[in-house]
C-alpha cells in the first residue's frame, strides 16, 4: 500500500488509484467536474489541481492534476498551498464567465455541483465585466430539458451518453467557447439512458423535463430508499413526493446492482402513482349495471362476513409486481394450495425453470456489476434493453471489459479512460447474440445470429457441445452454424469471465436450457461461469419461490375446488390470460375482491376493490432477477383509504382463518411469519433492519434538514401543525426529526452531506469512491449454487424449425416503453411509444404479398389479429414479432405457430388499433382500458 | 559536400524536381543506403540521435530518442504509423511551405528512410487545408515515388513495404498538435490527447506512432548519406544541421532562408531580411513564431539554438521571427495574435478554452481605450493561470507567451492605453 503525505498528515491507500480517487476517498473536499467514478479521468475541466511536492526538501512543488496522477509511494502532495487554492478559485471563475448565475429559477438549484464546488473553492467575486456568450436550446424529448447557456463545458454528458451508453446522438459541437453539447437538430434523445444526463451533468443543462411538471427543490421533497419495479432487475431508486404525489426517481447508487445509472423507464415511469387511473377509495359493484361506487368501511367488513366460508373456498391469485409480502399474506389467507402464482402459465413455468437453472447449476446469477465485468458474452433470444435495460447498460461496459485488459497489459489504468479509449480503439470483447430479430446491442456484437428460436436452442446446444463434447450433439447443423458454435464456445472458454444471457421473454423453455447447457458444459471446464436470466417482472422470481400453484388449468381447478370467493391480489388477469378465460373465471365465482392500486380490466369487473399502496405507498421486499432480496420503503403516508395490500388481507382476514389477537401488526410481523413458513426466503429478514431499528434512539427522517413549510402546507385545512403520520412499518420518520448521519445502506433516504447538496454527496456514502456503501451494498442473495456436484445435461435438442407452408413462428416483441403495465401511465413515457405493428423478413412478406405500412392479418389458433406490417432484414426467416404487453391490446399466448396473410385495409379489428394513426397516435388513450375486448 | 540539405533543389521559379531530375541530384540515395545497409534499422535510429537532429516543429526534442521510444521485436503491436506533421497553421510562420512546395520528393524520401527506421508500414502526410500547391505537387510525387517503387510493396526488392497517403486536415491550429493530429486523422474531434501514454507506444488508432514536422523529415536522409560530422559541422551549435529560419513584419526582405544552426538573430535580419524598413525602428520580436515570448533589442546577438533563446526566457519555437516595429501598437499585435488562439482552442480544457476569451476581452478594452488599471494585472494572471502544467496541452501557455513579455517589455505602452483612454497609435 503507498503511503502519501497529504498537508502534513501520512495516510495508506489504495494502490493503482489516481489522485483524486484517493483524496475523496478520504473524505478530503477536492473540486472535480469532469471526472466521475463511473466514468473515469480525462483532465480536462482542470478543476482538481493540486501542488505535488518532488520530495520533503521542495518547497516550490507544481501543480498537478489529482484525477490524471496515480499516486505512488512516498508522494507528496498539499490541497491547501496558497497556489493551488488560488488556481482552482480562478478555473472556477473562468469556467463560470459564461454561466447565467441563474440559480434561482434553475431545477438544479439546490443540489447543484457547480454551486457545491464554488463555495467549495472560495470563488464569491466575479470579475469578469464583459458580454457572455448565449446558445439556443433543442427539443430533447419528453423526458430532459435542455438549457445550454448554463454549460461548463464538463464533457461529462457526451462521455455518458456517447462513451459509456453507445448513444449515438449526442455530441460535442464547435470549439473553443463555444462548445456544445446537443443533437444535430431538434429531437427526442434516442438512448434509453438519457435520463442520466440529469444526474451527471454538473448544473442545469440537462434537467428532469417530468419533475417540471410539478417541480419541487430537492429540500422540500419527502424521500425514502426504493426499488424499481418496472422490470426484474430491482434497480435502486429514491422517489422523492410533495402534497401527496411523486415528483421524481432519481438514481439510489448500489454497488452491485445499478451503480450509478437507472434506465428512463425507471426513472420517468413514476406517473402511474399520481395519474387518474389511481384507486383511490374501496369500491363495490352495486345494482344490475354493476357500476363500482365507493363503500364504506362497514360494507366491506359485511361483505368479508358473507364471505365467510370454512376452508378451501378461497381462491388467492398473487402477483409476481407485488411484494412478497403483500403475497404471503394472500397464501395465509387463501392458505398455500389455494394460492397462485399469477403468472401467465407458460411465463410461470419459464421464470420456474430459470429458477431452477439459478439454484442448481453450476453457474453463479450475476449481479448487474458482475455483468459489466464479464469478458465474453453471449445473449440467447433476449432483446436485452428492451427486457432489462439496466442489464444492456451493463452488457456494454462488459464489450468494453477487452479494452480494459489490454490497458492493463499497457500500464494504462482503468480510470485513465481517454487513454484506455485511444489504445484499444474499437475493439469490443467476444460478444454473440442469437435472436430472432434485431436487437439494442447488435452493435457491439461480434457477430449476430438471426433464426427462429427452435435454431437459437440448437445453436445454444451446439455451444455446450463444442466446449464439452460429452453434452448432446445437434444433428443436422449447417457447416457454418457448426464454425460459429465453435467460434462461441472459444470465446467463452478463453474468458476469464464468460456470461451467458438469457431469459423467458421469448416465451421458449428450450432457449432457456440452452443458455444453462452452456453453463453447465463451461462449469465442467472451469471454475467461475456467469449466468444472467431475465424475467419479466420486479418479483417473477419471487413469487416463484413463494408460491407453487399456478395459473395453469385454472377452469378446471376452479370447477373442481367449488371456490366462492376470488381474491386477486395486484393483477390483471386479462394480462395474463385470454380474454375469454377470464371472462369466464370471473363470472364462475360468487365473489371477486381485487386488490390493486390502479383500475384494471380485472379491477372493474370485481364485486369489490380495495385500494391498494404502490411503491410509494407501501414497504416490501422483491426479489431480482439475479436472486437479491431488496426491501423498498414507503414513500410517503398516502390520504385516505389506501393501504398496503397486506393489511387489506389482514383486515378481510375471516376469524377462522387466524387469531386476530395476534394478527400482524407492522411490517416486521409479516416478515417473521414469511421467514418462518418458508425457508428458501428466511433471509430477507436481512434485506434491511427491522422496523425498530433506531440509531441513537432516533428513526432515519423522509424529511431532509431544510424541508420547507411544513407549518403552511396545511394552512388552508388547519392552522395547528398536524402531527405527521406514525410508520410502524419502518425505520422511518415521516418528518425532518430523525437521525441525519449515514444511516446503514438499505436506509439511505438521500445523498446529501455538508458542503456537498448535489448527488454527487454519494462519495461521503462509500468505503471507498465508486465502490461498496458503507457497511456494504444493499439487498441479500438467496440462491447460490452450491456447486457441489455438477447438474447432468438437458437431453431434448429441439428439431429444425417444421413450419410449413404459410406457417411462421409468432414471436412476442417487448418494448422498453410499451411493454410494461405502469410506466406506460405516465405522459413522458407515452410520448416514446413506438406504433404497433408487426416486424416481418422482407422475404416472408413479400410471400404474403405485404409491404411496408400493409396491413398483415396473423392468425394463431382462436386468435386472429390485424396491425401493419414493418420490415426488417434482420428479423429472422420465419418468424414475425408481434408487439407484446401493449395496454389495451388483446392478451396473446406467446410464441405460437400462426399464418401470416393480407388484411383489408377497411376492416376494422376492435382488438386492435385503427391502422390509419398507428403510426403515432394510437397510444394517445392507452391509458383508457375502453378498447380492450 | 552541400552545405544547404534542404534547399538545395529549391528555385521557386519553376515547378520542383520530377523524380527524375530529384535522382539525377542524388535523390533517393538515403532509401537505397538505409535499405540496403542499414539492416538493422536501429542503427539508424542511433545515427539520428547521435546527429542531434532536434524535432523542427517548435519544441526542439531529439528525433533519433523519440523513435527509440517505438516498442520494436516480434511481439511489439502492428502496425506501426508514421505521420509527417503538415499543418503548418501557426502565425507568422511558413517554413515548411518552402519545402512542401519546393521539393516535395525530399519529404517522401525522409518519411521512407524514418518508417523503415521505426519499421512503420502505413505513413500519412496531414497537410494544412490552405496548402493547395503542395497538395497537387505532393500528391504527383508521391504517384512518382510509388510508380518508381519507392512507395508500396517490397520497396527496391527488400521486402519493406510502406503506403504513403496524403490527408488533407479540414483546417484547425490545434491539428499541430501531434494528438489533436492523432485525433483528427482518426476521424474525431480534433482534441489532444493526455501523455502518457506517448504516441509513440499509443498513437495512431492506438497503434505505435511518430509524428514529425516536415522540415525535421527533409533532414534524415542526408544524414543517412553524408553522416553525423557532415551534419554536426553544418550547425555552429551544439543541435546539428541547418534550420529554416524566417523573418516577417516591416523588414525590408520578409523571407525564408536554409542557414546554419545557431546564426544570429541579428545575422538573420540584417544580412538576409536586409533590416527593418527605412523610417521603422525594431521594437521587439517574436522569435519562434507567435507563441513565443517577446525578445528585443538586446537579443540580438544571440545566437538563433533551442538553448540560448531558452536562456533568454523565450523559445525558438519554429525559427520563423515575427517583428515588431514602433509604429505598430504592441497591444493590438498581441490582440490580433491572442483572438487567433481564443479562436483556435479546441475547448477542451478550461484555462485555455475560458481563459483566452477572457484575455481577448481585457486586451480589446484596453486597446479601445475602455481599461481599468487593475486589468494589466488580471492580464498576467490570465498569464499564469493558462501556463505550463495548467492546461492539457500547449496551446494557451503559448498563447500566453506574447502576452506575458508584452507586459514585461512594454508596459508603459499598456499603460498610456489606461491613461489616455484611447491607442496612442491610433490617430
Amino acid at each position: 500500500m503507498p503511503s502519501l503525505w497529504i498537508d502534513g498528515k501520512t495516510y495508506e491507500v489504495e494502490a493503482g488509484k489516481n489522485l483524486l480517487q484517493v483524496c475523496l476517498s478520504l473524505g478530503l473536499d477536492l473540486p472535480y467536474f469532469c471526472w466521475h467514478p463511473a466514468l473515469g479521468s480525462v483532465g480536462a475541466c482542470r478543476q482538481c489541481a493540486v501542488k505535488q511536492y518532488r520530495d520533503e526538501n521542495d518547497s516550490v512543488g507544481r501543480l498537478v492534476m489529482a484525477c490524471m496522477t496515480p499516486v505512488t509511494d512516498g508522494m507528496r502532495i498539499t490541497l491547501q498551498d496558497e497556489g493551488s487554492v488560488e488556481f482552482r478559485a480562478m478555473l472556477i471563475e473562468a469556467l463560470m464567465t459564461n454561466h447565467p448565475h441563474d440559480c434561482p429559477v434553475c431545477d438544479e438549484g439546490g443540489e447543484c455541483h457547480l454551486q457545491d464546488m464554488t463555495v467549495m473553492t472560495g470563488h464569491n467575486y466575479r470579475d469578469f465585466r464583459f458580454k457572455k456568450r448565449t446558445f439556443n436550446n433543442q427539443y430533447l424529448g419528453p423526458f430532459i430539458n435542455h438549457e445550454m447557456n448554463r454549460c461548463i463545458t464538463c464533457y461529462r454528458c457526451v462521455r455518458f451518453y456517447r462513451d459509456y451508453a453507445d448513444g449515438p446522438d449526442l455530441n460535442a459541437f464547435a470549439s473553443k467557447n463555444h462548445v456544445y453539447f446537443g443533437r444535430d437538430c431538434d429531437g427526442a434523445l434516442e438512448s434509453e439512458f438519457s435520463g442520466n444526463l440529469v444526474e451527471v451533468c454538473p448544473t442545469g443543462v440537462f434537467t428532469d423535463k417530468t419533475l417540471k411538471e410539478h417541480y419541487t427543490r430537492k429540500w422540500d421533497l419527502t424521500t425514502a430508499p426504493s426499488v424499481c419495479h418496472h422490470c426484474g432487475l430491482g434497480c435502486n431508486t429514491l422517489a422523492g413526493e410533495r402534497y401527496g404525489s411523486i415528483r421524481r426517481i432519481i438514481n439510489r447508487y448500489n454497488g452491485a446492482v445499478n451503480g450509478y445509472f437507472l434506465c428512463d423507464r425507471g426513472r420517468f415511469g413514476y406517473d402511474f402513482v399520481n395519474a387518474g387511473t389511481r384507486i383511490r377509495e374501496p369500491l363495490a359493484s352495486s345494482g344490475e349495471t354493476k357500476t363500482q361506487v365507493p363503500v364504506s368501511v362497514e360494507k366491506i367488513q359485511q361483505l368479508v362476513s358473507e364471505m365467510n366460508a370454512g376452508k378451501d373456498k378461497i381462491l388467492g391469485i398473487g402477483s409476481p409486481r407485488a411484494s412478497l409480502e403483500a403475497n404471503y399474506a394472500l397464501m395465509k389467507l387463501a392458505g398455500p394450495e389455494h394460492f397462485l402464482d399469477g403468472m401467465a402459465p407458460k411465463e410461470s413455468s419459464l421464470v420456474r425453470l430459470a429458477l431452477s437453472i439459478l439454484r442448481n447449476g453450476p453457474a453463479r446469477s450475476v449481479s448487474l456489476q458482475e455483468a459489466g465485468q464479464a469478458d465474453a458474452v453471449f445473449i440467447l433470444g433476449e432483446d436485452v434493453t428492451h427486457t432489462a435495460p439496466m442489464l444492456a447498460l451493463s452488457l456494454r461496459q462488459a464489450a468494453r471489459q477487452v479494452c480494459v485488459q489490454k490497458a492493463a497489459k499497457a500500464n494504462i489504468p482503468e480510470w485513465h479512460d481517454a487513454a484506455v479509449r485511444e489504445l484499444a480503439q474499437e475493439e469490443r470483447s467476444p460478444f454473440y447474440i442469437a435472436a430472432t430479430g434485431a436487437t439494442r446491442l447488435d452493435d457491439v456484437a461480434t457477430k449476430k445470429m438471426c433464426v427462429p428460436l427452435d435454431g437459437i436452442a440448437r445453436l445454444g446446444l451446439a455451444v455446450a457441445h463444442a466446449i464439452d463434447p460429452s453434452a448432446p450433439a445437434v444433428d443436422g447443423l449447417a457447416d457454418s452454424d457448426k464454425q460459429l458454435a465453435g467460434e462461441i464456445a472459444a470465446a467463452l472458454m478463453n474468458a476469464r469471465h464468460p456470461l451467458v444471457v438469457s431469459g423467458t421473454s421469448s416465451g421458449c423453455s428450450s432457449v432457456l436450457k440452452a443458455a444453462a447447457q452452456i453453463t453447465i458444459a463451461l462449469a465442467r471446464t472451469r471454475e467461475k461461469v456467469g449466468i444472467s436470466l431475465i424475467v419479466p417482472e420486479c418479483n417473477s422470481l419471487g413469487i416463484a419461490m413463494l408460491a407453487n400453484g399456478t395459473l395453469e388449468n385454472l377452469d378446471e381447478r376452479i370447477k373442481s375446488r367449488r371456490y366462492e370467493t376470488l381474491v386477486v391480489l395486484e393483477n390483471d388477469l386479462y394480462r395474463r390470460l385470454p380474454s375469454a378465460q377470464v371472462d369466464a373465471l370471473l363470472e364462475s365465482v360468487k365473489r371477486v375482491i381485487v386488490i390493486d392500486h390502479t383500475t384494471s380490466p380485472t379491477s372493474q369487473k370485481a364485486h369489490l376493490v380495495l385500494p391498494a399502496g404502490t411503491f410509494a405507498e407501501a414497504d416490501g421486499t422483491l426479489v431480482n432477477n439475479e436472486g437479491r432480496a431488496q426491501r423498498f420503503f414507503q414513500i410517503f403516508a398516502p390520504e385516505g383509504e389506501i393501504q398496503e395490500s397486506w393489511r387489506w388481507i389482514r383486515d378481510i382476514c375471516p376469524e377462522s382463518r387466524g387469531n386476530r389477537k395476534t394478527a400482524w401488526q407492522d411490517l416486521s410481523d409479516v416478515i417473521e411469519a414469511l421467514c418462518q413458513d418458508v425457508p428458501a426466503l428466511a433471509k430477507i429478514q436481512e434485506a434491511a433492519p427491522t422496523s425498530d431499528f433506531r440509531i441513537k434512539g432516533l428513526r432515519v427522517a423522509r424529511q431532509p434538514h431544510r424541508y420547507s413549510g411544513r407549518t403552511a402546507m396545511v394552512a388552508h385545512k388547519t392552522i395547528h401543525e398536524p402531527k405527521p403520520p406514525e410508520d410502524p412499518d419502518s425505520p422511518f420518520s415521516f418528518s425532518m426529526e430523525g437521525y441525519r448521519g449515514i444511516p446503514p445502506a438499505p436506509l439511505i433516504p438521500r445523498f446529501w452531506s455538508p458542503g456537498w447538496n448535489s448527488v454527487q454527496s454519494l462519495n461521503k456514502f462509500q468505503q471507498e469512491v465508486g465502490g461498496e456503501l458503507t457497511g456494504g451494498d444493499p439487498g441479500v442473495r438467496l440462491i447460490d449454487p452450491d456447486g457441489s456436484d455438477s447438474p447432468g445435461y438437458f437431453e431434448d435438442v429441439p428439431a429444425v424449425s417444421t413450419c410449413s407452408g404459410d406457417q411462421v413462428q409468432l414471436i412476442p416483441l417487448w418494448r422498453i416503453f410499451g411493454s410494461e403495465e405502469f410506466s406506460v401511465l405516465s405522459e413522458a413515457v407515452q410520448q416514446k411509444i413506438p406504433g404497433m405493428s408487426v416486424i416481418m423478413n422482407p422475404k416472408d412478406a413479400e410471400k404474403a404479398n405485404l409491404k411496408t405500412g400493409s396491413m398483415a392479418v396473423i392468425e394463431s389458433g382462436d386468435m386472429k389479429l390485424q396491425l401493419p406490417v414493418s420490415l426488417c432484414e434482420s428479423q429472422a426467416a420465419g418468424t414475425v414479432a408481434i408487439p407484446a404487453g401493449y395496454r389495451g391490446a388483446a392478451w396473446i399466448d406467446l410464441p405460437a405457430l400462426g399464418e401470416s396473410g393480407r388484411g383489408m385495409k377497411n376492416e376494422r379489428n376492435p382488438l386492435v388499433p385503427d391502422p390509419d394513426c398507428s403510426g403515432s397516435g394510437w397510444h394517445s388513450d392507452c391509458g383508457s382500458q375502453s378498447d380492450l375486448a | 559536400m552541400i552545405d544547404r540539405p534542404l534547399t538545395k533543389n529549391i528555385d521557386l521559379s519553376r515547378e520542383p524536381f520530377s523524380i527524375k531530375e530529384y535522382e539525377a541530384a542524388g535523390g533517393y540515395q538515403g532509401v537505397h543506403k538505409a535499405l540496403k545497409e542499414f539492416t538493422d534499422p536501429k542503427s539508424i535510429v542511433d545515427l539520428v540521435k547521435n546527429a542531434g537532429l532536434k524535432g523542427r516543429g517548435g519544441a526542439g526534442f531529439s528525433t533519433g530518442l523519440k523513435w527509440s521510444f517505438v516498442p520494436m521485436g516480434p511481439d511489439a503491436p502492428r502496425p506501426r504509423y508514421l505521420v509527417c506533421n503538415g499543418d503548418e497553421m501557426e502565425p507568422g510562420t511558413f517554413k515548411d511551405r518552402l519545402l512542401l512546395e519546393g521539393d516535395p520528393h525530399s519529404l517522401i524520401e525522409g518519411m521512407i528512410c524514418t518508417a523503415y527506421a521505426i519499421q512503420a508500414e502505413v505513413a500519412y502526410i496531414f497537410l494544412r487545408w490552405g496548402y493547395t500547391l503542395a497538395e497537387q505537387r505532393l500528391s504527383k510525387a508521391i504517384a512518382e515515388a510509388y510508380q518508381a517503387g519507392y512507395l508500396g510493396k517490397s520497396i527496391l526488392g527488400t521486402g519493406f513495404n510502406l503506403d504513403l497517403h496524403l490527408h488533407i486536415s479540414a483546417g484547425r491550429y490545434i491539428c499541430g498538435e501531434e494528438t489533436a493530429l492523432l485525433n483528427s486523422l482518426e476521424g474525431k474531434r480534433a482534441n489532444p490527447r493526455t501523455k502518457p501514454p506517448f504516441p509513440q507506444v499509443s498513437g495512431l488508432f492506438g497503434k505505435p506512432t511518430i509524428v514529425q514536422n516536415v522540415e525535421t523529415l527533409c533532414n534524415v536522409h542526408h544524414i543517412l548519406v553524408h553522416g553525423v560530422d557532415w551534419y554536426k559541422g553544418l550547425s555552429r551549435c551544439e543541435d546539428g544541421g541547418t534550420k529554416l529560419y524566417g523573418v516577417s513584419g516591416k523588414v525590408k526582405k520578409p523571407g525564408v532562408w536554409e542557414l546554419p544552426m545557431g546564426v544570429t538573430v541579428r545575422e538573420i535580419l540584417e544580412d538576409h531580411a536586409g533590416g527593418m524598413r527605412d523610417g521603422l525602428k525594431l521594437k521587439g520580436f517574436l522569435p519562434g513564431g507567435a507563441s513565443t515570448d517577446f525578445l528585443v533589442e538586446e537579443h540580438l546577438d544571440l545566437k538563433m539554438d533551442y538553448a540560448t533563446i531558452g536562456k533568454a526566457g523565450s523559445r525558438m519555437g519554429t525559427g520563423t521571427m515575427i517583428i515588431l516595429d514602433d509604429q505598430t501598437c504592441p497591444v493590438g499585435m498581441v490582440l490580433n495574435l491572442t483572438r487567433f488562439f481564443a479562436q483556435e482552442s479546441c475547448g477542451w480544457c478550461t484555462p485555455c478554452r475560458d481563459g483566452l476569451p477572457w484575455s481577448v476581452k481585457l486586451l480589446e478594452a484596453i486597446e479601445k481605450g475602455e481599461g481599468k488599471p487593475e486589468d494589466l494585472d488580471r492580464l498576467a494572471a490570465q498569464c499564469r493561470f493558462m501556463g505550463p502544467g495548467n492546461t492539457f496541452c500547449a496551446l494557451a501557455p503559448g498563447a500566453a507567451e506574447p502576452i506575458q513579455s508584452s507586459l514585461k517589455y512594454f508596459k508603459e505602452d499598456f499603460e498610456r492605453h489606461l491613461a489616455e483612454k484611447r491607442c496612442p497609435w491610433r490617430s
